[in-house]
């Protein structure tokens, strides 16, 4: 399998001692979807910051398709795109000028640049307010004109920070649907995401991040996997019997579950026969469920279970 | 998609700079005409100024040898440039809250393009604001006593001023953590610096210990020369100085905003 993004041991430490990234590697395989997951301040960005050449690790190795982002950063910048969660295009620009500034500053000529722009405006459905300025799109518009920024010149490593934060659920579809069109046509992508949902749609393989550090990686049924079968869902009478219930449980060492309000969710690490533990347990205390159900884990519960904190 | 054929522009490392930096004042050059407050602080601010002093405070305001008019312009022209130059400080401070900056070095551009684009947007903002300057100080009665050689030679000096004063408020937009925060850390440095100045008053009348001060300081050396050029008088002296003081900033401040940018992410 080739390797489109390889980093190892990156290290980048903020002014005032704030470690953002501590020792991280990872391989992406060329043509499949990466998703990097992890809470705000994990370290997602800055990873992001150092693979796409715009801030250098303080100490690591990284490259993008065999070059290296240190001594090579105008290589990888020829093949590859950034779009981030801050939809980076000038408001005081129209969208065709935006896009062709860029295409401008990825070395096209002025000509080509305004083609492509054009181009790009049709794919992403912008032909309409090519000539508006960006100040008068409403937040999918400004995405997608983002996105199409980081596709002016082709890219075969396509950079996502957090793609959909922010976005309506359409908009967020019509992204996804686009990135599946674009892993499709043979672009490899490293996805950031808040959202689980959206790794577990698109991501081959994620890793999951947390204080600077890679916790687990593998595929989103692997993580799944990992967690045990099932969660059980418990409905309390009251939001004080949750909470004593989820007391008595972390006593006794599984830390790796949620209250809320009066709902108590648990993995089930130790099989079906933990139910019988649960039941006995919430006798002992004296509180019973008022409903119950099981389901299979999300990836908000492998998060937890990673982490032994919530996603935020 | 369709394949179109692009045209890949093969320049060498110097044209390369020239190209990209000319696309990103061409960027600024744009958003100068289309946002409301950048027009603003670029013409009607300077045009009030030129009101309230020529026909508010003037008459309180004596110049020997003069009138107040030809004395004022001088330094509403240097006052004007200076002002205009915290649009640089808020406007970087914008690309890099918004995440522009991020993008732009995501891209085969020259890095150097971005500060080299905006300070040439600067240059080129700053001649159309001195020409509009010009023009205002004409209808107010301002009249230039020496020839057009010597007023080309004083906006020359501005110019080369302005330009320098770009790169010096290009840091302070670079350490600010947004627009709002670069404004506010400009003003501290520009109001005692084209107050506390031979721009609207006759140093004489400031008490010693401010004279000191506002002698040397080189908004006064730079209004001096202008006046000279514009007024009459001894010039040589003044334009000098001026000049130093242009160079010396010029060759401080680019590389300290170029470390600056280098830094900010």
């Amino acid at each position: 399998m080739a390797i489109a993004i390889r980093a190892e041991k990156l290290v980048k430490e903020y002014k005032g001692g704030v470690r953002a990234l501590d020792g991280l590697g990872l391989e992406v395989e060329a043509g499949t979807v990466f998703g990097l997951l992890g809470p705000n301040g994990s370290g997602k960005t800055t990873t992001v910051r150092i693979l796409t050449t715009v801030a250098a690790p303080d100490s690591g190795e990284a490259s993008v398709l065999g070059f290296d982002v240190v001594r090579e950063p105008q290589e990888v910048r020829a093949r590859i795109g950034l779009a981030g969660q801050f939809a980076a295009v000038d408001e005081n620009l129209s969208g065709l000028e935006n896009l062709r500034m860029i295409g401008q500053l990825n070395q096209l000529t002025r000509g080509s640049a305004k083609l492509r722009a054009n181009q790009l405006l049709e794919v992403f459905e912008l032909t309409g307010a090519a000539k508006r300025s960006v100040k008068t799109y409403s937040g999918g518009m400004r995405r997608r004109l983002d996105l199409a920024a980081a596709l002016v010149n082709s890219p075969p490593v396509l950079f996502l920070d957090e793609p959909t934060t922010g976005l309506d659920p359409y908009s967020r579809q019509a992204l996804w649907q686009v990135i599946e069109e674009l892993v499709a046509g043979g672009t490899t992508v490293l996805l950031t995401t808040q959202y689980l949902e959206e790794a577990d749609r698109l991501a081959k393989m994620i890793a999951v991040i947390d204080s600077g550090r890679m916790i687990a990686q593998g595929t989103p049924t692997q993580l799944k996997a990992g967690l045990g079968a099932s969660v059980v869902e418990l409905e309390m009478k009251s939001a004080t019997d949750a909470h004593q219930v989820g007391e008595a449980i972390r006593l006794r060492g599984t830390t790796s579950i949620r209250v809320q309000d009066n709902k108590v969710e648990i993995p089930l690490e130790g099989g079906p026969s933990q139910l019988r533990w649960l039941f006995d347990l919430m006798g002992e205390v004296g509180c019973e469920p008022h409903a119950f159900s099981l389901r299979e884990p999300s990836l908000d519960d492998v998060f937890l279970s990673l982490t032994g904190h919530q996603a935020e | 998609m369709a394949t179109i054929a692009l045209e890949q522009a093969r320049r060498g490392r110097v044209m390369s700079v020239v190209v990209d930096a000319a696309v990103l004042a061409e960027r600024n050059l744009i958003a100068l005409v289309r946002i409301r407050e950048a027009l603003f602080f670029s013409s009607v601010q300077p045009i009030m100024f030129v009101l309230l002093f020529r026909y508010v405070f003037g008459g309180a305001i004596a110049v020997p040898g003069r009138s107040y008019v030809d004395f004022l312009m001088p330094g509403i022209f240097v006052q004007t440039v200076a002002f205009g130059a915290v649009g640089t400080a808020i406007g970087l401070a914008e690309d890099l809250q918004k995440g522009l900056v991020e993008r732009f070095r995501s891209l085969p551009m020259r890095r150097s393009a971005l500060l080299a684009g905006r300070t040439a947007a600067d240059l080129v903002r700053n001649v159309l604001v001195l020409f509009l300057m010009t023009v205002v100080g004409f209808l107010v009665g301002f009249r230039v006593h020496t020839n057009a050689p010597a007023f080309l030679a004083g906006i020359g000096i501005l110019l080369i001023f302005a330009y320098a004063l770009s790169w010096g408020f290009s840091i302070i937009g670079l350490s600010a953590p947004n627009s709002e925060t670069a404004q506010m850390m400009s003003f501290p440095v520009l109001f005692p610096l084209t107050f506390a100045s031979s721009a609207f008053v006759p140093v004489a009348s400031m008490p010693g210990w401010l004279q000191v001060f506002a002698r040397n300081q080189p908004i006064s050396i730079v209004v001096d020369a202008v006046r000279s050029l514009m007024n009459g008088g001894p010039t040589a002296d003044s334009v000098i100085k001026a000049l130093i003081w242009s160079a010396a900033l010029l060759i401080i401040l680019p590389p300290l905003a170029a470390h600056r940018y280098r830094r900010a992410l």
